[in-house]
Formats: structure tokens, sequence, C-alpha cells
């Protein structure tokens, strides 16, 4: 019995002094960032030239996040959210006020995403904008020439029979609703209880013409010539063309009644422990040549106007391809509470279980 | 050993159930059974009778029933032919049906992606013969097919262990009284090795009945099962308080059906003796 006793105190003891080696050392940095949102050798660049310890986690969906954060189980510092939940947690009282004074490169932002921001971040008080872009229609042009298939132009497209099983929706609330709401000509951040019937309506007529709800199997199901037509994010099309090498050729369409233009932004939390940290990492991401290998590695838009020159090339490959942020119906999603929150979830349940 | 040592070496495996099985339901409990002002109420349970739920609800216990009926027929077969064989435990034979099981389940319905989809290995194969498409993706069939192939090893090995303890001369007695082999199977066999169908049973209808990552991956998301009701509470709308209260309503379920299940196996022991 006394053995026993002796080797628990032993045990507690070696926790006490482990938890103390780590209270002790103070340069950590806790950061929780969407999966595959950064490149990795920027992360471990940070930790050399600051000597700072990273504690990297990843989530898949902004859903998933927020109640992490709320909690407050893991406390992270610094977080990556899109616009909508950026809003949610300022509301909520779950984020820091960041002063901009103390970042050296926070001129290097675009002032257009600035711009955007405003829409959820009033006065530009708690984010730094990182990856911006649209949602839409990526087409494999190849295979829909080989069966004589238009390429779509509107969201009215996507209820075509002649593209039945080709179609590739999104497998999360706003992105689907975004799709039935702007073809009729609603704000994407309608609270009108009739409009969101009528989108959940339209949406249940699509779904024997849809093959697949999918959030990251967007990717490799285009690829490999699986579905003709997806809804995306305009990020993906670089990284899809790349992976595709040459067997298909891909372009990305932006319907014309509008879409959605997203932000998504590097956010202090409120119960962030290392502060100073926080800014270095803010800073450090801010960077012209830091930004330039996170656009390339992500090949999503850098909201950073210094690094946007330095990827003149990435850029002119995309123009190429396709680039119209200048829509007048595009929208930014925005927080839209509660009640609302809920009944567009019910209603996306309905849809599923149908 | 005296009762203190016993008792020592028991501590830690009540810590664990204390820790990662009572208060993990404690908590299930109460989310259940509040809402998010922390008070009283029963609207979570009842949350299981709007149309969508019962619809998702419906839907599970129908597809793990023709998945738990199809695993218990490809198994047993297989089982009396692996005894027969007298192989033993240890075999090679016995080793390949458990191999499946050192892969991770999700990795394995993944691969069946890969095969089922449209252009995939399957479809390719049968398109260089001229056959027909098989077109079973984003189906409850390609569902019912990715339980089967998940779950299969665990019916067929408590199948295979009870009729291993079957003893041969009581087979054998009957074959002498003048049975045949359909007598034998429906009298002596089946009801011998109850115990194992029964375990069987159980340990392909609950996972199939609770599966999450089946129908998301092999159903392309068209499908919502029970399972993904929970998580998408969960996850998608982090509504704990409905999801636990629909958790509740899932384990009463399985409650429900295991009692049955286990009552009907002592009736057939009765009558044996």
């Amino acid at each position: 019995m006394k053995k026993i006793i002796l080797s628990i105190a032993l045990v507690l003891l070696s926790l006490f002094c482990f938890s103390c080696t780590n209270n002790n050392k103070n340069s950590v940095l806790k950061i929780y960032n969407a999966g595959e949102y950064i490149d990795p050798e920027v992360i471990e660049d940070f930790k050399k030239e600051y000597n700072i310890e990273v504690i990297y986690d990843v989530f898949e969906t902004n859903e998933e996040m927020y109640p992490i954060v709320e909690i407050g189980s893991v406390k992270y510092d610094v977080v990556c959210p899109s616009d909508y939940m950026i809003q949610k947690m300022i509301q909520n009282n779950l984020l820091k006020e960041i002063d901009t004074n103390k970042l050296t490169n926070y001129e290097n932002i675009k002032k257009s995403s600035l711009e955007i921001s405003k829409q959820f971040d009033e006065n530009n008080n708690y984010s730094i904008p990182y990856m911006e872009g649209t949602v839409g229609i990526l087409c494999n042009n190849t295979l829909l020439k080989e069966k004589n298939l238009p390429l779509p132009t509107s969201w009215k497209d996507l209820w075509k029979e002649e593209y039945k099983d080709e179609i590739l929706m999104q497998n999360s609330v706003r992105d689907a609703f975004l799709v039935a709401l702007k073809k009729n000509g609603y704000s994407l951040n309608s609270t009108n209880k009739q409009e969101i019937d009528k989108a959940t309506n339209e949406l249940i007529t699509q779904k024997p013409l849809v093959q697949a709800y999918v959030v990251d199997q967007v990717r490799d199901k285009m690829i490999g010539g699986e579905a003709l037509i997806g809804v995306i994010y305009s990020g993906e099309l670089l990284y899809i063309l790349d992976e595709a090498n040459g067997e298909y050729d891909y372009s990305y369409i932006l319907p014309k009644e509008g879409t959605n233009t997203w932000i998504d932004s590097w956010v202090i939390t409120k119960d962030a422990q290392n502060i100073d940290n926080a800014y270095l990492w803010l800073d450090f991401l801010l960077r012209e040549d830091i930004s330039k290998r996170n656009a390339e590695y992500i090949t999503y838009d850098t909201t950073n106007e210094k690094a946007q020159n330095l990827l003149n090339d990435l850029y002119d490959r995309k123009n190429k391809i396709t680039k119209d942020y200048t829509n007048n119906n595009n929208e930014v999603f925005k927080y839209l509470g509660v009640d609302t929150e809920n009944y567009y979830n019910d209603s996306w349940k309905k849809i599923k279980s149908n | 050993m005296n009762k203190k040592t016993k008792n020592i070496i028991i501590l830690p495996y009540t810590i664990w159930m204390i820790c990662f099985i009572i208060v993990p339901l404690l908590f299930m409990i109460y989310f259940g059974f509040t809402n998010k002002l922390n008070q009283f109420t029963i609207e979570n349970i009842l949350s299981i009778f709007n149309q969508d739920n019962l619809k998702s609800l419906i839907l599970s216990l129908e597809l793990s029933l023709i998945s738990t009926i199809i695993c218990l027929i490809i198994s047993y077969p297989l089982a009396l032919i692996l005894k027969n064989m007298n192989v033993g435990k240890s075999s090679f034979l016995v080793f390949l049906f458990i191999l499946p099981m050192w892969m991770n389940s999700l990795l394995r319905i993944v691969a069946w992606l890969t095969l089922l989809e449209k252009k995939g290995i399957i479809n390719s194969f049968l398109l260089l013969l001229g056959l027909p498409r098989l077109d079973i993706i984003n189906t409850p069939i390609a569902i019912v097919l990715g339980m089967v192939y998940d779950f299969l090893p665990f019916m067929i090995l408590p199948i295979y262990n009870s009729l291993t303890k079957i003893d041969d001369n009581t087979i054998n007695a009957a074959y002498d009284l003048g049975a045949n082999f359909f007598n034998v199977l429906i009298k002596i066999i089946i009801p011998l090795s109850m115990p194992g169908i029964i375990s069987g049973i159980t340990m392909v209808f609950i996972p199939s009945l609770t599966t999450v990552a089946i129908p998301n991956i092999l159903g392309g998301g068209q499908i919502l099962l029970i399972g993904n009701v929970i998580e998408q509470e969960f996850i998608q709308s982090s509504n704990w308080h409905r999801g636990a209260g629909l958790s509740i309503v899932l384990v009463i379920f399985i409650l429900i059906i295991t009692s049955f299940v286990d009552r009907h196996s002592e009736k057939d022991d009765k009558i044996l003796m």
C-alpha cells in the first residue's frame, strides 16, 4: 500500500513539475486556423525567427470552431474565421480590439479588402484580412463539350434537367442557400421567412439533379471528372487546374445574378494570453514575402497588395480564367442572429432529409 | 488475493469507466433535459417527433436492419464452412477475415468511394468489358454496402466462436438418430449458436444505426440518417441540447432493441433444455 501511495505521489509531483516548466515558458502562441490554410513552412520560420513555441490546431468549418472558442476550454490567441462568423464573435464579445498601430506592415493590406471588411467589422477594429474570394460555378469544359452541354451562366442553370447527376453543391447551410436566394434575386442575407421558404422548396426540387453535397471533396471530384459542374470557392481553381495536369480544362463562372464575396481574417480572442506574440504573428503574416508564400501555397487571393504585386504571374493566370469582383449584386455574408440562424438550419435539415 | 489488492487492481478500471462512460452519459442527460437557459425541458426529447428527425430515424432503422440481415445471411454459412474445415482459430483463413479490422474503418469507406464512383475502378472495368455502368454511388444501396462491408467481421467472429464451441458429438448423435442435415441445422446447430448470432446482430445493428461517416461519404450527403442529424445539431447548429436529446432517444432505442433480442435468446435456451 505504501508503495502505491508513493508512486501516485511521484506521478503527481512529476505532473506538477511538467506544468511548471510549461508555465515558465512564456513565449507560446496558440493558433486556430482553417485546415490547409497556411504554408506549413511559414509556421516553422515564425518559430525560428522569434523563438516562440507554436501550438497549431485546425478546424473544418466556422460552425465547428465557434463553440470551442466560446467555451474557451482551449484558450487560443489567434483564430482565422470568415466574415459572418467574425461578426457573430464581435456581437458575443469573444474578440479583442486590435491596435493596428502596433502592426508595422498594416499598410500592405488592400484598401478594397478593408472596405469590404467594414460590412462585418464596422471600424476594422477586430480583424486583419487574410484571404478573399468569391463563390462561383466551376465547370469541366472538356467533358461539357464532349456531352454537348453549354457552360452555365446563371444560378438558374443549376436547376436544368440536362445537368442531372452532374452537379456538386456545397454541404453547408449558408453556401447552399446563397445559390437559391441569389437565383431569385433575393439577398443572401435574407431574414424574410417567405424568401427562405421559397429557397428551401427550390433546393428540394433541385435535389434529384444533384450528384452530391460535399465540402472538401469538391476538389477531388472535379479533378477526377466525376462531376461536370460544382459550386466552389474561387481559390480552388488554380489548385484543381494544377492537379488535373492538363487532362481536363476548367473554367470558373460567376453567375450574373451576383454571388458571395468573402473574406477570411485573423482575429485575437478575448481570452488570449499571449497578446504580444499574437501581434508578432499578425505582423509576420502581413509581411509581403510571407503573404506571397501563403498565397502560392493556398492558391487563394491574398488581401496583401504588395504580395499581389509579387504574384503577377499567378494573377495573370487567374485573370485569364475569370475575375469579377465588380458585380453590384455581390454581397458579404452577415451574421443573422440566433432565430434566423436556427430557421436556416432547420430548413437545411428539411432539404437534406427529403 | 486479498480484498485490498483486488480493489487496487480494479481501481484504474473504475476511474476509467467513471471518467469516460458515466460522466459523459450524465453530461448527455443534463444537456438533453435542459435548454439554452439551463431550464428543465423535455422539448429536446420530443424533437424526435419532428417530421424530419423521425424520417431519418426510420430510414436509419430500415437501412441498419437490412444490412444486419445481409450480414447474417453472408456470415452464417461462412462460419459453418470455417468450422467444418476444422482449421482452428489461429489459422490463416480466420486471420484473413480479421485482417480488414486492422485498417481504419474510415479509410475502408473512402476506398469504396473510389471503387464505386462514376469514373471509379469498378465502372472503368465494366466499361472496358462493354457492360452497363453500376450506378449506386450516392444512393441508399451504397450506404448498405458500406455498412455490410464495414461491420461484417463483427458478425462472422462471434458466430464462428459459438459454432466452434458446439461439441461434435452432439451433432453426430443427431445424425445417428436419423436426422438429416436440415434437421440438424435447425434443431441443433442454430439453437446452440444462438448466443453468437445474438451478439453478432447487436454488434452490427448498433454501429449501423449510429453511423455518421458512411452516409456522408458513400451517400454524397444526400441521405440524412439519425447519426447525421445529431452531428448536424452539434456541429452545424451548435445546439448541444437538442443533439443530446436526440442521442438519448437513440440510446433508448438501442436499449429496447437489445433487451428484446436478449429475451428471445433466453427463450431459445429454455426450449433447448
